[in-house]
């Protein structure tokens, strides 16, 4: 029996931070980072937001979509690097706001950014099994970049959620591959505020030795090739390593741009790719065919080929489009209140 | 600050907006009561309330309680939501200047304050401005 996703959503804070102004206080040269890393701004969380309450809002819009109960979905991942709690799952929240429990099971996923679509392959699978009628995976992120760091330009917040199902699927997912190593290139150790990074060793030997492995093993496993396809979606660090991914696979530009939001979102982490995949599915035709590719550091990628069915025209129009939220009257702030809202000031103890 | 068992006493309405309509006279109760207060009835069904509403009135806040002091200046207001049932709450993504009694706003899930930096984060709901 055929699976898939049977209801999506993605969650964009308001508020954003623009490279001129993150550059401005740092002495860098913003032309140089926006042409080289393809970022404009990104989105920023107010001190009232993080991964749980962006989950709750995402996992909701998929709720809508799907049209379901939410007591008859039996578990709930929730993948971040940004938990609030270091002990207390985030998915538990999620799960009593959205009305799904007690009869539920949760767990809270961790892999950098590929945290999200482990979730979405873990409840996949759960359902693929035939264990539970629906089973819901998000990806939610709220990361910090060290002040002064390249990845203060580019880390920013956001969340996507996928319920997968047997019935009223909207897209079928057709296959599954995943491929990792274990690659030092970026990682945050315990009590630490900020991540660290291996600088330009991220690129080569990481993010494009996985995503391209992944993306060709998958194509190899499916018998596919990039004509198959209408849509293709990577992880997106910044601007220019998605699109460099898309090039050497030789997916076309048009068929990777509507999910290319990292130019004004930013790179929300665990929610990256899956938040592309749900721009894609608000324009996306039936019959179209997606390759979804994630990245997380440490590292691995999974792949995911879906392919969009009748009943997707049904569901578009239920929940706020993604990049309807992404455009929809941004508030830009300066940099103190990102440093304020962010927890990068230091103050006297309460 | 408000302790673990009343935070999670509060669930269903701070996550769900679960509120009790009077079985007798229709009336209904935000958050639930054990006696209406139009009729004095006992029995209540569960109804989930709308979601989006309009501002009747609200204030800004420029001196903060305890724990609310990073927010100022922020908004709280009274909205009458689509079934006609009035919330008082948070009224926040907006500039305060700009807001207006009449503004379509919708609820979403919200950190609403936190037993500093160690202790529970509270959940719930604040207003934030339609979407488009």
């Amino acid at each position: 029996m055929e699976v898939g996703i049977v209801g999506y959503g993605a969650y964009v804070p308001r508020h954003r931070i623009k490279v001129e102004e993150i550059a401005k206080v740092w002495g860098a040269d913003a032309p140089s980072y926006k042409k080289g890393l393809m970022l404009r701004e990104k989105s920023v969380p107010t001190p009232d937001q993080d991964t749980i309450t962006m989950s709750v809002e995402a996992a909701r819009h998929a709720v809508r979509r799907a049209g379901i109960d939410p007591a008859l979905i039996g578990a709930i991942y929730v993948g971040s690097e940004s938990h609030p709690y270091a002990v207390k799952p985030s998915g538990t929240v999620v799960a009593e706001a959205l009305g799904a429990t007690p009869e539920i099971h949760c767990a809270d996923m961790e892999f950098a950014c590929k945290a999200g679509s482990e979730g979405m392959f873990v409840a996949l699978s759960l359902v693929k099994a035939g264990q539970m009628p629906y089973a819901l995976g998000i990806g939610a992120d709220t990361s910090q970049g060290a002040p002064g760091d390249a990845l203060e330009y580019s880390a920013s917040a956001g969340a996507a959620a996928y319920i997968f199902g047997r019935e009223k699927i909207v897209a079928v997912c057709e296959d599954t591959y995943a491929y990792m190593t274990d690659t030092p290139d970026f990682w945050r150790r315990e009590y630490q505020f900020y991540p660290r990074h291996a600088g330009r060793y991220t690129g080569e030997p990481a993010y494009f030795k996985h995503v391209l492995s992944c993306a060709r093993g998958l194509m190899a496993k499916s018998k596919t090739t990039p004509a198959d396809f209408r849509w293709a979606v990577f992880h997106q660090p910044n601007g220019k390593f998605p699109m460099r991914a898309a090039q050497e696979l030789g997916f076309s530009k048009e068929k990777v741009e509507q999910g290319w939001l990292s130019p004004t979102l930013g790179n929300t982490y665990s929610g990256s790719s899956p938040m592309g995949l749900s721009a894609i599915l608000d324009v996306a035709k039936p019959g179209d065919r997606i390759l979804m590719v994630s990245y997380g550091s440490g590292a691995g990628s999974d792949g995911f080929i879906w392919r969009v069915t009748d009943h997707i025209t049904a569901v578009q129009g239920l929940a706020p489009h993604t990049r309807a939220q992404l455009e929809d009257r941004p508030i830009y702030i300066d940099y103190g209140t990102y440093a304020k809202y962010r927890g990068k000031i230091r103050k006297l103890a309460e | 600050m408000i302790g673990s068992a009343r935070y999670w006493r509060e669930i269903p309405q701070r996550y769900r907006y679960e509120a009790a309509k009077c079985a007798k006279c229709g009336r209904v109760a935000f958050p639930p009561r054990l006696v209406c207060a139009g009729c004095r009835g006992r029995e209540f069904t569960p109804v989930k309330l709308a979601q989006t509403g309009v501002v009747e009135t609200f204030t800004v806040i420029h001196v903060a309680p305890t724990g609310f002091g990073d927010e100022t200046p922020y908004a709280v207001g009274i909205v009458k939501l689509d079934d006609g049932v009035r919330v008082t709450a948070q009224i926040t993504d907006c500039e305060t200047g700009k807001l207006a009694i009449g503004d379509r706003v919708k609820l979403e899930f919200r950190r609403l304050q936190q037993d500093g930096e160690s202790g529970i984060i509270c959940y719930g709901y604040k207003f934030v401005p339609a979407i488009g």
